[in-house]
């Protein structure tokens, strides 16, 4: 606490020692959102409590004497900061509530004028206890959003209305208190303007219980749904234990403070070894901040004042339609028509309504029955499923037969046909007949690959008369071009075509067999892998949105309904899971999109086989979660070397707005070398203030609530920060690295809340818990033998994501190490929180700018991509199926439920199933995800998708259907888990055996076939290609030196990469680009993009003459040959000639000439077709970097492995013996 | 003294199958749902070692008052649950790994494990009694 003493005598000297205490002990909630701006100003004592008082106006009723004593309290503690003692005293104070008495004494002698604290909470009104309970919880002021509604649920059980906030739907990013904070706290010092405004809105909270503008409008009905035990007691003692815990530690761990100029790292006095104050911006600087800072708080509240109003009815307007509609009909939005007012129901509906609701009295049972009163864990959220699983027993219509033809009931009634039946309604009927209102939904389910296959696949039936294509034999040895001239599209299940349009995309739902084998013998006997390839979470650019207040499930399996339910006339729809009968709820009946009464086979959820759902408080555990962001950056001597930090801190600052969330938004920084640091971002300081803990044995949050705070109220800091951190170490001496510890301190500052924490690290962390040591020899890095240590050499990382993923909160690991680093043990923290990984290997930002460029692609993605935190995911199948095994990024918390802290667009996941029980008695099979998560907008969704496959018995249909790329993907899948939990030669063997064996059976079941040629299906027909492409890989290859991390990285990326993106890292596009023409071209967005076919991977293909595109998915290669034709460098690439190409050439440039045009169109097109923005690299014939081309070229022959034909040769040796 | 050393096993069996139980129940648990992965899994690990300590001791015990044929028939079985306990890689949280007790069938193979252990301390349950009263009556 030396700061006041060691800072020049300038009146902004005054709030730097000023603002060390504030960070040093756990402040009371209410001091959240003071502005210690105004401590910048000499005289600015009565303004800073007059500050105070205008935020404790939130909290209104308190004795006056507790608002006042408790910021005194911490107020003294600034005044008298050059005392060392204080600090600890203040530290206990929040934390016992006795203690806070005896403090209370001890200062109240400082000069406050507490009147004007009394003036302003004069208008306030709210429950008195908020600020008694809140003193345990006070844990952090910044999560008071979920403490104060604990504790005013708590207080107030009794009336529903205070805990409205829980139920509200759809509205809850209007809920936070948070969002009135800036106009109360900011305001006040800056003049009578600004008071005046933020009574009224003080006013609003007395009405609503600290809720502003929202809980008006709750529906009553879903009010009253609300279980008043809500905030699990989880919540709360969890806070409390973390309060004490800290407490504890900061007694201890004698906290104190020393405040030093930027490059003091390290503990300069040894009593006080705990935390220190840097300060890091130049006095000459200072001051500009300060009047960035005070400028800027003047315009925030403006700012927020008017935005406050304009989103507020945006989002009060779904609900002020679900209360127009009321209870009955639920509410139809479209995600882009969401402006659009949901329908009302017209008279003439009523009428009808009045018919319906006779037949209804005698028919229905219970309209809500989905609604599970009390959910005490997320199974029972996301539907666990009741106890009485076998529903045939207890349901009023128990028959198998019923799925085979669904019983006319005699309303004359159109029911949604099961697939079988050929004799379905056209489409066209089916279809809402209202076009104008929204389109854009209707059109969805007509999928592009659909159609364009739909023409050849037309003629397949389950019967096969005639031999389909896809089982047309190939024989593999003779044929040498298999591989079409364009990409391969996923098969299309052999449905009808109704059916067929409704199925769900291949690019987010794939099974690797269209045609599901009866019996699990069947399937055992075509030994092709079974399991589906999931993308659940992709970036959708339509995608119907439903908003009701019932969500139509299964009651017995809780499946969604969905479009291959068959309604058993107008009242009932039986489950295709589980095949039990439901009721059809009331409100079901009306169709928002036609506005008509009793059809409930064209509402949205049973047009679309992939639906968002809003879902309402049944489906929530706590109030939605904002949007946390917590930054873990290694700043050791090795990091900043790499000159990362430049990269990461530039795309931050640029992305800082597009960061996805809502006015709750929360960002946080913490750095480490072998110490921890923390940086108190509290608004209202002048600047970013570091902590640094160096205790990493015991490490702890020096400033609990300040650390991570509001984007939108701290920006400025937060953009100081940024522009600082950079410079900050750049003479630092630092070599080890305690990621652990800033593991532990990261995950502390989360569990509150949960979110997401993106860490940073750029070698083997060396210090403290989690270390590491090196475990490669590099002399077996091309060894043909044993690869070990593919997993993980300590349990720390593993215990660590689960006990994130037990809070929500995710690890994302950027590794950006030049040297071997163990990523099988680090990669366990993502792998088990639902996180992601990025590796840049030999990372450096001026030697290595390819990677560097990439590290700034991927993290403008990363930062601005969709979010979905607090996330479970459940697949369901049809009953006789099973999910035995599961692959990708997240936590298995019970049989079929998926933990996910956070997903993200770009995470895939695959599945691997078993035929249990043999599905005789149905001639469909049908797959669900739900995949329940908040919005970054704090709003409770449920994305469903739903696959729908035919069954069939024949060993020949189970081929026709064989999707090659799902089936090569699941089995990569399969051979990661070998390899670790084998060893990788197992792995490899499991992959060739897999070929051997499929198509040894598929020769053995074409009899009339010659034995001694390798023969194939047209649909397994690359199989071996893509399985030989798989042996190549960085992750399986043997005998090509591969560094082991690069390894470990590619399994990863197998593990957690979507099917689109994973195909082409495993066998890459090649395209020659220096002879496009304008030949097949398509038309996008009024630019011609040529289509040039696909060329086989192998040098054969490579002239000198030529320029080829390799698109490995996150990279493109221009290879230019050493006689590549003049005109096409300097018309595509801008040099003269081939000698002048430089050897690193990262972009092409915008020439106006046609082929570059072409080419740059062509590329732009690729790059748009994937979330990821590819690295382009242009790569010299005679350039070093040349192998990491040629090593993609996986039909040739490399010095340890098979080409593509003695592959094949080895496959049929194997066949024949 | 025989009957000492029966007595003793018998009591150790006892505990032994009462392990087995709970070790059945808890897994039974996680398939049905009841409780997640995390839980069971630290619930059960804590319980591995103390059945490999009282399995090996009654093993060891046979093999100094020289009973041939019930050490031989525990032996196979003492060392599966040794082999077991050391090839736990590094990584995991211990036999029963929460990340991995949901694929590959490992839940079942644990259960059917469990059940195959339970079958043989009752066989060893009786065999126990049949020789301590056997004992009692020489003494």
């Amino acid at each position: 606490m030396s700061a006041p003493a060691g800072i020049p005598p300038r009146p902004a000297a005054a709030p730097g020692g000023a603002r060390a205490p504030a960070a040093a002990p756990r402040a009371p909630p209410c001091q959240n959102g003071p502005v210690q701006n105004q401590m910048q100003f000499p005289f600015g004592y009565g303004l800073h409590l007059e500050n105070y008082s205008a935020s404790s106006g939130h909290y209104p009723q308190v004795p006056h004497e507790a608002v006042p004593s408790q910021l005194n309290n911490q107020y003294v503690a600034d005044y008298h900061s050059a005392c060392y003692s204080i600090p600890v005293q203040s530290v206990m104070t929040p934390s016992v509530s006795p203690s806070m008495l005896n403090t209370q004494q001890l200062y109240s002698g400082a000069p406050h004028p507490v009147e004007s604290a009394g003036g302003l909470t004069q208008g306030a009104i709210s429950s008195a206890s908020y600020l008694h309970t809140s003193v345990p919880q006070s844990y952090s002021a910044l999560s008071s959003h979920y403490s104060s509604s604990t504790s005013s649920s708590v207080a107030s059980q009794g009336f529903p209305l205070s805990s409205g906030h829980y139920a509200m739907p759809i509205i809850s990013s209007a809920v936070y208190p948070n969002l009135s904070y800036p106009s109360m706290s900011v305001s006040s010092p800056y003049g009578q303007v600004f008071t005046s405004q933020s009574l009224p809105a003080v006013g609003q909270f007395k009405e609503t219980n600290t809720f502003p503008n929202q809980s008006s409008t709750v529906p009553r009905t879903l009010q009253q749904q609300v279980p008043l035990g809500y905030n699990s007691t989880s919540w709360s003692t969890s806070d409390f234990r973390s309060a004490q815990d800290n407490f504890s530690r900061n007694n201890t761990g004698s906290l104190a403070k020393a405040s030093n100029q930027i490059n003091t790292v390290g503990v300069l006095d040894s009593s006080h070894p705990v935390s220190q104050n840097v300060q890091f911006t130049k006095p000459s600087v200072e001051t500009s901040v300060v009047s960035s800072a005070v400028t800027s708080s003047i315009r925030t509240p403006v700012g927020d004042h008017l935005t406050e109003p304009a989103s507020v009815p945006s989002n009060t307007q779904p609900s002020e339609s679900l209360l127009q509609e009321g209870m009955q009909y639920g509410g139809y939005i479209n995600n882009q028509a969401s402006s659009a007012p949901a329908p009302l129901s017209s008279s003439s509906d009523d009428e009808e309504e009045d018919e319906e609701d006779e037949e209804a009295a005698i028919d229905s049972s219970s309209t809500t029955s989905s609604a599970s009163p009390v959910i005490n864990n997320y199974d029972a959220l996301e539907g666990g499923g009741y106890p009485e699983t076998n529903s045939a027993a207890s349901s009023p219509v128990p028959t198998p037969q019923t799925s085979r033809m669904p019983k006319p009931f005699g309303y004359g009634y159109p029911t949604l046909q099961p697939g079988y039946q050929n004799a379905t309604p056209s489409t066209s009927a089916m279809q809402p007949s209202n076009p104008g209102h929204h389109s854009g939904f209707q059109q969805y389910p007509q999928y592009p690959g659909v159609n364009q296959l739909s023409s050849t696949l037309g003629g397949l039936s389950l019967q096969h008369s005639q031999q389909p294509e896809c089982l047309r034999p190939v024989n593999l040895t003779q044929d040498r071009n298999i591989l079409p001239v364009s990409p391969v599209l996923a098969p299309v299940p052999n449905l009808n075509s109704d059916l067929r349009k409704l199925n769900c995309s291949p690019d987010s739902f794939r099974c690797t067999l269209t045609n599901i084998p009866q019996t699990q013998a069947l399937l055992n006997k075509a030994k092709l892998p079974l399991g589906l390839l999931l993308h659940p979470f992709r970036d959708l650019t339509q995608l119907p949105v439903i908003t009701s207040s019932t969500i139509v499930r299964c009651r017995s399996c809780r499946t969604y309904i969905n479009p291959f339910v068959s309604f058993i006339d107008q009242r009932r729809w039986k489950c295709n899971l589980c095949y039990r009968v439901n009721d059809v709820p009331e409100e079901f009946m009306y169709n928002p999109l036609t506005r008509s009464y009793g059809e409930p086979h064209k509402r949205p959820e049973v047009q679309n086989s992939t639906v968002e759902f809003i879902a309402s408080s049944d489906y929530m555990l706590r109030p939605p979660q904002p949007a946390v962001y917590l930054f873990v950056l290694d700043v050791s001597h090795n990091a900043v070397e790499a000159g990362y930090l430049t990269i990461v801190c530039q795309s931050l600052l640029e992305n800082l707005d597009k960061l996805p969330g809502d006015s709750r938004t929360r960002i946080g920084f913490i750095t480490f070398d072998s110490t921890v640091h923390f940086y108190n971002l509290q608004e209202g300081l002048s600047q970013p203030q570091m902590l640094i803990v160096s205790d990493i044995d015991d490490v702890f949050l020096p400033t609990p609530d300040s650390l991570l705070v509001n984007l939108h109220e701290s920006k400025e800091l937060i953009k100081d920060l940024l522009s600082a951190l950079p410079n900050m170490f750049i003479n630092t001496r630092e070599t080890h690295s305690a990621l652990g510890p800033a593991l532990q301190a990261a995950f502390k500052l989360m569990s509150p809340t949960g979110g997401r924490i993106s860490v940073f690290q750029s070698q083997l962390p060396s210090l403290g818990a989690g270390l590491l040591h090196s475990r490669e020899d590099p002399n077996q890095r091309s060894s043909t033998k044993v690869v070990q240590h593919l997993g993980p050499a300590t349990d720390f990382y593993k215990k660590l994501a689960l006990d994130c993923s037990g809070q929500q909160t995710a690890v994302d690991l950027f590794l950006l190490s030049s040297q071997y680093s163990d990523l099988a043990s680090l990669a366990c923290m993502s792998k088990y929180s639902a996180g992601c990984i990025y590796y840049y290997p030999s990372f450096h930002h001026s030697y290595n700018p390819a990677q560097a460029e990439k590290l700034q692609k991927d993290l403008k993605r990363y930062l601005t991509r969709k979010i979905g935190f607090e996330a479970v995911m459940r697949i369901r199948c049809t009953k006789g199926l099973s999910i035995h095994t599961f692959h990708g990024n997240f936590f298995v918390r019970s049989t079929d439920l998926l933990s996910l802290a956070n997903v993200n667009p770009d995470a895939g996941f695959a599945v691997q199933m078993s035929i249990e029980e043999s599905l005789t008695d149905t001639s469909l099979v049908c797959f669900q995800t739900a995949l329940l998560y908040t919005s970054s907008k704090g709003e409770r969704r449920i994305r469903v998708h739903t696959l729908c496959l035919p069954v069939v018995t024949s060993l020949a249909d189970v081929y026709a259907g064989a999707d090659v790329q799902a089936a090569v993907c699941l089995l990569a899948n399969m051979a990661v888990d070998r390899s670790v939990s084998s060893s990788l030669s197992d792995a490899r063997d499991a992959l060739v055996n897999a070929v051997v064996d499929s198509l040894s059976a598929y020769i053995s079941t074409a009899s009339n076939l010659q034995q001694s040629t390798l023969i194939a299906p047209n649909s397994l027909r690359l199989f071996p290609l893509y399985v030989l492409a798989l042996l190549k890989q960085k992750a399986f290859r043997t005998g090509t030196s591969t560094r082991l991390d690069d390894r470990i990285y590619a399994m990863c990326q197998i593990k957690s990469q979507p099917l689109v993106h994973l195909m082409k890292m495993i066998h890459p596009n090649l395209y020659r680009i220096d002879r496009l023409t304008n030949e097949g071209a398509i038309h996008v967005n009024d630019r011609v993009v040529p289509q040039p076919p696909l060329q086989k991977l192998s040098a054969e293909k490579l002239t000198r003459e030529g320029a080829f595109l390799m698109d490995c998915g996150s990279i493109f290669y221009i290879w230019i040959g050493k006689s590549c034709d003049n005109s096409f460098i300097k018309d595509v690439l801008g040099y003269p000639n081939y000698a002048s190409v430089p050897q690193k050439l990262t972009q092409l440039p915008e020439l106006d000439t046609l082929s570059s045009e072409r080419a740059r169109s062509f590329i732009t097109w690729l790059r748009d077709s994937r979330p990821l923005n590819p690295v382009l690299q242009v790569i010299k014939d005679e350039s070093p970097a040349k192998t990491d081309f040629f090593q993609h070229l996986v039909e040739d022959r490399t010095e340890a492995a098979f080409s593509y034909y003695e592959f094949l040769l080895h496959i049929q040796q194997q066949i024949c013996k | 003294m025989e009957s000492v050393v029966f007595v003793f096993s018998l009591i150790d069996c006892c505990a032994l199958i009462f392990l087995s139980v709970y070790f059945i129940i808890t897994l039974s648990d996680l398939e049905c749902d009841y409780i997640n992965a995390r839980s069971c899994c630290s619930k059960l690990n804590k319980w591995v070692v103390p059945e490999l300590i009282g399995h090996t001791i009654v093993t060891v015990l046979m093999l100094i008052s020289l009973h041939w044929f019930i050490f031989l028939l525990n032996f196979p079985v003492a060392t599966w649950n040794i082999y077991r306990f050391i090839m736990v890689p590094s990584g995991n949280l211990g036999v029963f790994d929460p990340t991995e007790i949901h694929n590959r069938g490992q839940l079942k193979s644990h259960m059917k494990e469990a059940m195959i252990k339970l079958g043989f301390h009752l066989l060893c349950f009786f065999m126990y009694l049949y020789s301590m009263i056997l004992a009692l009556i020489n003494d």
